[in-house]
């Protein structure tokens, strides 16, 4: 790790009237760990109330089926089971809820229990209430489900074609919608091209796979109706709502915890049909009552992420300078539309400029529905898909042209004095240095030394790849313009009468560390230890109305929230010092655990001067007593932290087996808070992106059933699989936000999964292998080599041929 | 995953076992549970009756017998991959055993378990097959040792009759020889895609005699004979040629991780790399 964290350390922000000691920058420890490694935290799955009960699901076996009959009688007869119900029961259960809108959208009505017809393997089709879980899930075997099986929708490109059965009937089309984003005049881009590269690509379907699965717990007590409802989710508050809305109690009886929370990933930035079911259980039946996700129901109906598949094409000039790119996506959204289903495919149109200057650009997609489980965010979120298909395209450019990929990708970049930058798509990139990114990088990297090792290792007949990938992406989601709703967060800093420090957050933080992070910052806002700040969040009755964490928005919109009310609390504290001491407000420094006058010839500790707000017996006249001050902070912009990745591949030359053998990567995400906890969301976010390039896959068979649908068919990454990663850091605070931070928790996602993927194809290109679809399994790249080592090298590319068609051998290999 | 109900007991000694096992037809024994558990809790497997055997004392040993070192059934993959005398006297064994999914696995997986398990993708089939091993079966009526190559009868099927635990495994030593095990693993479960236990008498430069154990590319492990006559009397320049019948008369399984003509070209390139390692020496 090489990361410095000193050097990523403070801007000069802080104002004046901090502590010499500043802990913005510091690698502090995280609070949070002793309580996770010693396994005393609770997790929803932990809380057991009294007289609680169990609730398990019958899931339909089938992709799709019209349900002629359930009985239940078999099940409810089970002694220890409480109540059974179907869908003719909880029609009074609003439906799942989809927060977008697009003008061409179909939206099929998507109830909590499968109603009438089943269209995806896992929709759940009954849900048994018991004493215990084990009678649960018995009961759940015992629920008779006739059905009649019906022909399945399992392949997007089959499913837009003629003759095609459909996923509901009622739309006559398996098209949900279409999404175009055209800017420039591409048509003339590609004519006066000296050549257009293009290829096709698909990002396969993935799980998300988070530590805790899903859980929910509801309690309601009728006298106070109050409904407590603890969730496994990133967003409490806006479940809250959701919540209220499903089971139809005014949103102030609905109290949402979501209390340790064992990642999300995306999965649970989500309002699912049994965060519904479970709180109406609970108030049917006047007992609380449990579902506890299993991994088995975790891949089958916790949402997916990714699944498109892509034409693109870029033309170029002679010497390597970018005309335009055009893109033709078809994005799989499964057979209902979950929260933001809709949504990932538009984010994916956005990002399609990257880092790179691009004058003409045009992304066509359609969205399809399918006999699958709902695609959604899942870490990226549509972002990965984009600058996927930008990266490969460039270096497949960069092999076709002749020239070096990380020489080809300088030359296309914008200059750092033309930032803020618009690009093609519309978006205003707050700040980068994208060359100094990538320079970083290849010096880290031994770039020479690499290219070396590859001509001279070809000389032995071994492989060697080197894969550059150069991003930017989009955080701090975002203004709420853009989102569906709000795109802004919360934040209450409130000093208790003993000086301790309670922050509330409207961001839900589960795993990223931020109860630490925020302590740094608003230690060093009030001249106090970061030890005395207690970070509050994810209880929708002890925390003011929040959005949430998720799109890497915690700390530019969340930890700005917070900054905001410190200095709004720090004004009101030097008023008051100002009162006591006899100065001006103005004249008050804050620090070092006191407030300080006149060179320090006049003081108050910072205890003494709480104490006074809470007493209130000496305060100037109009002051309002207590401590507390909350500032709710509307980002004027996304930020868009950048980077670059280079990794080096060895390939068996027989088997096609990879071997990563050295990782850099060299991340900007403005200033650093804790560099720690930094390198911790890239070394976990590559990863998570070299999984998708390397190992998992979400595969549906032609009868909808999933194959790896379990630990020991999808394969995660695991420690033993990767290197040792080298990471690098460049600083360009972003304008956005006083606090100059950007965002980094998907930035490992989004850069390394190209990454890699160009270094196994750059191992090859030697052969005239051009493409390798993910995940890059040793039977794949074997035969890419079988194949280029039996007709040659080739090329797909051509002098401005019409946009690539959908043909009819779409269907993923070995699916 | 939760299973289905069952009744556990959990004997003291083999013949209480051996009398609970034949209390119900459905029975089975729990060993290591690595295999059964995960089955039981999608629902695969649901039997009534599960006789742990964990309890039982003198399952878990590994001790010289003779001209073999002889094996409890109980013994954890992690004693036999760390075992000193395997290493030396028998380490073909060790080797497999120390490539069995991870350390959690290894430390609670037991022998006699995955061999009668019989998973097609076990890493143990391909080295009792090599070591042409004894399995030491017991029933109320007595004791009875079945050969290693006749052992295996199918895909999850054994020649243990429904009476019978699997007691000790009988490995012959091997000092002298050279060995290797050489395994592609599948990247998810851990198991073998394709794994090569090798077995090599040397002179010299020049093999006398090898014996190849193949598991996880077809519904049973095997030997692979053909290559073992090809390799007698030949030189390691020789040996690519040979390994290349390593799959003479398979008939290969594909899944979505791997097909069937990949494991095909898989088991004749790991079965090269396989004897040239042991050819080396290590």
């Amino acid at each position: 790790m090489t990361r410095n964290g000193k050097s990523n350390g403070a801007s000069s922000n802080g104002g004046k009237g901090n502590s010499d000691v500043r802990w913005f920058g510091q690698k502090l420890k995280r609070k949070e760990d002793p309580r996770l490694i010693k396994g005393i935290s609770h997790y929803t799955d932990d809380f057991k109330p009294a007289g609680m009960l169990h609730c398990a699901f019958t899931r339909s076996p089938h992709a799709h089926a019209q349900i002629k009959s359930i009985r239940i009688d078999a099940a409810r007869a089970l002694p220890g089971v409480v109540a059974v119900f179907t869908a003719e029961d909880t029609t009074g259960i609003g439906p799942v809820p989809c927060a977008i809108q697009m003008p061409d959208l179909k939206v099929p009505s998507h109830p909590v229990l499968a109603t009438g017809r089943v269209r995806y393997v896992g929709e759940p089709v009954a849900v048994i209430v018991a004493e215990d879980l084990y009678t649960a899930r018995d009961a759940a075997e015992l629920v008779e489900v006739d059905y009649e099986p019906l022909p399945v929708v399992t392949d997007m490109e089959k499913a837009l074609g003629k003759d095609t059965p459909h996923v509901h009937e009622e739309f006559k089309s398996n098209q949900a919608f279409t999404h175009s984003l055209k800017n420039g005049d591409v048509d003339a881009a590609f004519k006066k091209a000296d050549r257009i590269v293009k290829q096709r690509m698909i990002n396969q379907r993935l799980a998300p796979i988070a530590m805790e699965t899903r859980g929910v717990l509801a309690e309601y007590l009728p006298g106070e109706n109050r409904l407590t409802v603890w969730s496994s989710t990133q967003i409490p508050h806006l479940l809250k709502t959701q919540i209220s809305l499903l089971v139809g109690l005014p949103e102030t009886a609905v109290r949402v915890i979501a209390p340790e929370v064992g990642g999300g990933f995306g999965s649970k930035l989500n309002v699912y049909g049994e965060e519904g079911i479970v709180p109406w259980l609970a108030m049917k039946l006047g007992r609380p009552v449990k579902w506890a996700e299993t991994r088995r129901e975790n891949f089958l109906a916790t949402i997916h992420g990714r699944d498109t598949i892509n034409y693109v094409e870029l033309a170029l000039k002679k010497n390597g300078t970018i005309l335009g790119l055009r893109a033709r996506i078809l994005a799989d959204l499964g057979a209902y539309h979950q929260l933001l289903t809709p949504l990932i495919p538009q984010l994916t149109a956005l990002m399609h400029a990257g880092c790179y200057k691009i004058p003409a650009i045009q992304i066509d997609i359609v969205g399809v529905f399918t006999n699958k489980m709902s695609t959604d965010a899942y870490r990226g979120a549509g972002r990965p898909e984009a600058t996927y298909n930008v990266e490969r395209i460039m270096d497949i450019a960069a092999h076709e042209l002749g020239m070096d990929a990380a020489e080809f990708r300088l030359k296309n970049f914008p200059q750092p004095n033309e930032f803020p930058y618009t690009t093609i798509t519309g978006l205003t990139y707050d700040s980068a240095k994208y060359q100094e990114s990538l320079k970083k990088a290849l010096k880290l990297a031994e770039y020479d030394n690499l290219r070396r090792r590859q001509k001279t290792g070809l000389k032995e007949g071994k492989y060697y790849g080197v894969g550059v990938s150069t991003y930017v992406e989009i955080c701090a989601i975002g203004p709420s313009a853009a989102t569906p709703a709000g795109g802004w967060e919360s934040g209450t800093v409130r000093i208790e009468p003993t000086g301790k420090v309670t922050l509330l957050t409207g961001a839900s933080p589960h795993g990223q560390g931020e109860e630490t992070t925020f302590a740094q910052l608003i230690a060093d806002e009030l001249g106090i230890d970061p030890q005395d700040v207690n970070v509050v969040h994810g209880d929708t009755m002890a925390v003011p109305y929040g959005i949430g964490t998720f799109g890497s928005r915690a700390t530019a919109v969340g930890g700005t929230a917070a900054y905001m009310a410190a200095q709004k609390l720090k004004a009101k504290m030097s008023t008051l010092a100002a009162h006591l001491l006899g100065v001006k407000p103005a004249d008050i420094t804050i620090g070092r655990g006191r407030l300080t006058a006149d060179g320090g010839k006049k003081s108050i500790l910072f205890g003494d001067l709480v104490l006074s707000a809470y007493t209130a017996r000496n305060i100037p006249p109009g002051f309002e007593p207590g401590m507390e001050a909350t500032h709710f902070f509307e980002p004027s912009n996304f930020t868009f932290p950048f980077g670059c990745h280079i990794c080096s591949v060895e390939v068996d030359a027989e088997t096609g087996e990879v071997k990563i053998d050295k990782y850099v990567a060299v991340d900007d995400c403005g200033n650093v808070i804790n560099p720690m906890l930094v390198n911790g969301q890239i070394h976990g976010g590559i990863a998570q992106g070299l999984g998708q390039a390397m190992w998992e896959e979400l595969i549906y068979n032609d009868d909808g059933q999933l194959l790896t649908g379990t630990l020991m068919d999808y394969a995660l990454p695991k420690a033993h699989c990767l290197p040792e990663f080298t990471l690098g850091s460049t600083v360009t605070p972003s304008p956005v936000n006083p606090m100059g931070v950007k965002g980094v928790g998907e930035a490992g996602t989004i850069a390394s999964t190209p990454c890699a993927v160009n270094a196994v194809c750059d191992a090859l290109a030697h052969l005239g292998v051009r493409h390798i679809e993910m995940p890059l399994k040793p039977e794949r790249v074997w035969r890419a080599i079988r194949q280029a080592q039996s007709s040659g090298p080739k090329s797909e590319s051509t002098k401005s041929k019409p946009p690539a068609k959908a043909t009819s051998n779409a269907r993923r290999p070995r699916a | 995953m939760i299973p289905a109900n069952f009744d556990y007991e959990s004997p003291r000694n083999l013949s209480e076992a051996l009398t609970l096992l034949q209390s119900r037809e459905d029975a089975k024994i729990l060993a290591g549970g690595h295999s059964l558990l995960p089955a039981m809790k999608l629902r695969l497997a649901q039997p009534t009756l599960l006789v742990d055997i964990g309890r039982i004392k003198d399952l878990s040993y590994i001790r010289e017998s003779g001209d073999r070192v002889a094996i409890g059934a109980m013994t954890t993959h992690a004693d036999i991959a760390g075992s000193q005398l395997l290493r030396k006297s028998s380490p073909l064994l060790a080797l497999a055993a120390s490539q069995i999914g991870d350390t959690q696995v290894r430390n609670r997986g037991t022998v006699g378990g995955s061999l009668a398990q019989a998973h097609p993708s076990a890493d143990y089939p391909a080295a009792v097959l090599a070591l042409d091993a004894e399995i030491v079966a017991q029933s109320r009526t007595g004791e009875r040792v079945i050969p290693a190559t006749s052992f295996f009868s199918g895909m999850f099927s054994t020649a243990l009759r429904n009476d019978e635990i699997l007691t000790e495994v009988r490995v012959p030593r091997t000092e002298g020889q050279r060995a290797a095990y050489k395994k592609h693993h599948h990247p998810a479960s851990g198991y073998a895609v394709v794994g090569i236990a090798v077995l090599l008498k040397m002179s010299g430069a020049k093999i006398d005699s090898a014996a190849i154990g193949i598991t996880g590319v077809s519904a049973i492990a095997y030997r692979a004979t053909a290559v073992e006559r090809a390799l007698r009397g030949k030189s390691a320049a020789e040996i690519a040629g040979a390994a290349a019948q390593a799959g003479s008369d398979v008939e290969f399984i594909g899944d979505t991780y791997a097909s069937a003509e990949y494991r095909q070209h898989l088991v004749t390139v790991m079965t090269r790399r396989a004897v040239e390692e042991a050819a080396k020496g290590r």
